[in-house]
């Protein structure tokens, strides 16, 4: 038999996704909205991660006047402390980011399993679970968080609890609804049929096709972590121990900054929020969409080909 | 007829009925609607030899792809006896089933579907080596894999060990399907629609290689549409008509001396590709009705063209018929 | 007598996406005559659907094409969308792959009739109600179907309806692609029996595209081989398969199985050619069983067969 491993003709379907660190990085190579996610989002971990490091300031130091303006030595002014707003924005990123990756943490282990279990197994058992998981879904999340921030007390870790309870359930829905696609495939229905336990199918089988949508939902979700946390901060239910960015704005918002016309002690943090959000959406947005299979055939429509003149048969017409 | 070491059958089925309730939704729960049944298999039975290609063969909606699923229990049965080498397995639990389940295997209709992408073939085929912890060694695996590539004659296997679904064409991931399915040796093998993918001038390999397995001792069980792929494959032919066989023998007999009114109409409308031999088709009106309203007394008296007043209620029973052994039909006006 | 459709030298080639070009369809030259039936047989990827495609000008953006598609005489390719727009649906129309499945769902059959009617300047109102009733019972779906949604009819009754539409205008030609190739074989019998009476009764001519030899044989009076984007042989479907002269015909019949005799069906090994590159010789010398010296360097041309 002789073997011919490519198929001709018809445009061909694209490379499945194989690895994860695959599939982001196919990613970010081909969507421009990805790149510039991704690297925002590098600049700004990286900003934090090293900040005890290339922080120009102490963050606990007061090194000018309250609400000091911007100059050569402070390019975003002081904040009501005094204290550097550059050093306080690498510091507030670390803790927000934080606290962000360990409620995305929480909800993606809730959500992720919820979702596994409901969407494989099925029948009572994905009923019983989708239910619970409506609940959650329908919870208001402010309020939510108002009342268990005021019952608990603030503090970093029941901040990272109850954002993580608030966003497990769209994140099972969204998983339980790929693992119900996943196990009707074909090559599923074979496994089985060979005798494969469950345990095999969903950690071989299903789990490496959910992973992409996984992280895809991973991050976009910490997108809406950083959000919430920052909301709460700004609410005066954050912990008052651990400066944020939610909770400079906070500070800011309470000492009068805008009367006194000290626009860089709210812009700032905000706008470091905004594109660390704006970071993670466009590139958890472009991770999801480039989950969709897409053949590479533009559809038919009328108007759009182009037209040859009519040359000859070439070279070895006869 | 050859049997199995223990002196059975490979497989015999007896009365197998699976039903299908239809949903009902929340108005038709809350106004308490009768429950619907999709009657998908309604009492049939037929037995299975080692080396023996029996095609089940019918329109969709017929019960064939239901069948052969419920045969290796992939679906349950709602009555009726399955035995598997003499051993009755119609409810055996799902653990008992298992080490049962290497010997009985099933290749699915979709050539692009039936393998994991993010696999090699390689993995592909050890995968049910790992799952009853067969085989043996790593190097006693590998070769257990290579031979089964060599065996449909996907040679030579070290070409297609570490290839990905996607670098191969339809037929060789089909034949990957099939090594995958034979590499642990098992006795019987369900092909539901193994070739109905695929090109036709790729198809014909496909089924010699099925062929040439029956040869070697594997009891196959084909589902199928096409007629002429069964006329010209199978051993044995029994056809499906909303949840019953209404006709079953020697393929070459129910091919050429067809004695249901089903099989004669179905027989007449399939395309030869002569030209010169474009027979008088027998089109019957209409479709085949649902499996949830099923007619009474024989199922296809509404669209029988002998039927007479009779056949509205006696529901015929399959019946010894024409002259080659094995030959029936279920049909109240063909008699011996 | 000229042929009411003749498709002169059809070259298409799609962009493909690293900058390369696939040639898929490679100097077709067929023609059709009024109230004739021409096969165009193929398996997946010889172009022929991307042949049908073209002649109704439907072809996507990342596609070129050259060459002439002539209606009694006219270019219809020439001016591109602007002579093929008038043709389209009024004069050849198409019944699409899976076309009973690409129906409108959340519309009645009659109400997406009635909208191709008034699209195309056919009807309107009542008379476009009363025309889709009698295009109903010309493919043999009763009028009072007409209120009914897709889904709520069988797969032989929607392929029927995809057909309606595609007759709405009254065309002069009919190209059905693979119309009966998702359908049981009863079923199928009924689609071919109504194509063969639509035929006869409305004078209508049939270009029909599919992979399956047999409905062709049993169709068609001519046929046309495609492989690898170009025509490898064609003529009355009779000479076809009792003495065809291109190995590959040969070879397709006898990889088809017969009810009723024949030989066990034998396969044809390899694939067929690549398309995005020029092919050196003829494009079936490596799968061809009569392969000679020639073979690998020329590229065969299509010609009357030497009696």
């Amino acid at each position: 038999m002789t073997v011919a491993l490519h198929e001709p003709g018809a445009v061909s379907e694209p490379d499945p996704v194989r690895t994860r660190r695959g599939f982001v990085w196919q990613t970010i190579r081909s969507r421009p909205s990805a790149a510039v996610g991704a690297i925002i989002l590098a600049i700004i971990v990286l900003m934090a991660v090293l900040a005890p490091w290339i922080a120009p300031y102490d963050q606990h130091q007061q090194v000018g006047p309250v609400f000091g303006h911007p100059s050569w030595s402070h390019p975003l002014g002081l904040d009501d402390g005094g204290i550097d707003m550059v050093t306080l924005l690498m510091w507030g990123a670390r803790i927000s980011l934080v606290v962000g990756l360990a409620a995305t943490f929480v909800s993606m282990v809730i959500g992720g399993t919820i979702g596994v279990v409901s969407g494989y197994f099925g029948g009572k058992t994905d009923t019983a679970l989708m239910r619970f998981t409506d609940y959650f879904l329908v919870i208001p999340d402010v309020p939510l968080m108002i009342v268990i921030a005021a019952i608990w007390g603030p503090s970093l870790f029941h901040i990272v609890i109850v954002v993580g309870i608030l966003l497990w359930a769209s994140t099972a829905r969204v998983i339980r609804a790929q693992v119900k696609s996943v196990r009707e495939r074909v090559y599923v229905k074979r496994s089985r049929a060979l005798g494969a336990g469950h345990t095999r199918l969903i950690l071989k089988h299903v789990l490496p096709q959910v992973a992409p949508l996984l992280i895809a939902n991973t991050v976009l979700t910490i997108a809406v972590a950083v959000f919430d946390e920052t909301a709460l901060a700004f609410l005066g239910l954050g912990d008052p121990s651990r400066v944020s960015l939610g909770k400079m704005i906070e500070n800011a918002f309470e000492r009068a900054a805008i009367s006194t016309g000290a626009w860089w002690a709210i812009v700032s943090p905000g706008v470091v929020v905004m594109l660390l959000i704006l970071s993670c959406s466009l590139l958890g947005t472009a991770l999801e969409d480039s989950l969709n299979p897409r053949l590479k055939v533009a559809h038919l429509s009328a108007r759009t080909f182009r037209l040859r003149p009519l040359v000859g048969r070439g070279p070895d017409a006869v | 007829m050859s049997t199995t070491a223990n002196g059975h059958r490979l497989l015999e089925v007896e009365d197998l009925v699976v039903h299908y309730p239809v949903a009902r939704g929340i108005v038709g729960t809350m106004t308490r609607q009768p429950e619907k049944l999709v009657r998908a298999v309604e009492g049939i039975s037929f037995s299975l030899d080692r080396g023996e290609l029996l095609a089940l063969v019918g329109e969709s909606g017929c019960g064939k792809t239901t069948t052969a699923q419920t045969v290796l229990r992939l679906i349950d049965p709602v009555g009726g006896r399955i035995a598997f080498d003499g051993r009755d397995i119609t409810t055996l639990s799902n653990k008992t089933l298992r080490p049962l389940r290497r010997r009985m295997q099933i290749i699915y209709q979709d050539p692009y579907e039936s393998l994991d992408p993010r696999l090699k073939v390689h993995t592909t085929i050890e995968e049910p080596l790992v799952i009853h912890r067969a085989g043996g060694s790593k190097t006693q695996r590998a070769e257990l894999i290579r031979d089964a590539l060599e065996r449909v004659e996907l040679t030579p296997p070290d070409l297609f060990l570490d290839r990905y679904p996607h670098e191969l064409s339809g037929g060789q991931r089909q034949r990957v399907a099939i090594a995958a399915s034979i590499v642990l040796g098992p006795e019987l093998l369900v092909a539901d629609e193994p070739v109905s993918m695929l090109d036709v001038s790729v198809r014909a390999g496909v089924l010699t290689l099925l062929d040439r397995l029956r040869e070697g001792g594997l009891g196959i069980l084909m589902i199928t549409h096409d007629l002429s792929t069964a006329a010209r494959f199978a051993d044995r032919i029994a056809v499906m008509y909303l949840g019953r066989i209404v006709e079953e023998g020697p393929a070459s007999a129910v091919v050429s001396d067809p004695q249901h009114p089903y099989t004669k109409a179905l027989l007449s409308v399939v395309p030869s590709r002569d030209p010169r031999e474009r027979s008088q088709p027998q089109i019957l009106t209409g479709e085949a009705p649902d499996a949830v309203n099923v007619p009474s007394g024989c199922r296809f008296h509404p669209r029988c063209p002998l039927a007479v007043d009779d056949c509205r209620t006696i529901d015929p029973e399959l019946e010894r018929v024409g002259e080659a052994r094995g030959h029936r039909a279920a049909c109240i006006l063909v008699r011996r | 007598m000229s042929s009411l459709l003749e498709i002169e030298d059809l070259n298409v080639w799609f962009d493909l996406p690293d900058g390369g070009e696939l040639h898929a369809v490679q100097g077709v030259n067929v023609s059709v005559d009024g109230g004739g039936r021409l096969g165009l047989v193929g398996e997946s990827g010889c172009g022929k659907t991307t042949t049908a495609l073209a002649l109704m000008g439907l072809l996507p953006s990342n596609a070129s094409a050259a060459g002439r598609v002539l209606l009694d005489g006219t270019d219809l390719l020439a001016g591109g969308e602007e002579t093929m727009r008038p043709h389209r649906w009024v004069d050849v129309a198409i019944v699409f792959q899976g076309a009973m499945n690409a129906l409108n769902p959340v519309q009645t059959v009659g109400a997406q009739i009635v909208e191709a009617l008034e699209e195309h300047g056919q009807a309107r109102g009542r008379t476009a109600r009363a025309q889709t009733g009698e295009l109903l019972e010309a493919v043999g779906i009763p009028a009072s179907r007409a209120s009914r949604y897709p889904h709520e009819l069988s797969g032989g009754m929607r392929q029927r309806a995809a057909i309606a539409m595609a007759l709405s205008c009254k065309p002069q030609v009919l190209i059905a692609d693979e119309p009966t190739t998702a359908l049981d074989v009863m079923v199928q019998a009924q689609i071919l029996e109504l194509l063969d009476a639509l035929c006869r009764d409305f004078g209508l001519a049939l270009l029909l595209v599919t992979h399956d030899l047999p409905v062709v044989a049993q169709l068609c009076d001519r046929a046309a081989v495609m492989y690898a984007g170009e025509i490898v042989e064609s003529g009355p479907v009779d000479s076809l398969y009792h003495e065809p002269r291109h190995p590959y015909t040969r070879l397709l019949f006898a990889a088809t199985p017969d009810l009723h005799g024949g030989d066990i069906p034998v396969s044809i090994p390899g694939s067929p050619p690549r398309l995005d590159r020029v092919l050196q010789g003829c494009p079936f010398h490596q799968r061809c069983d009569r392969a000679f010296a020639r073979c690998t360097d020329e590229r065969p041309l299509l010609k009357p067969p030497a009696t």
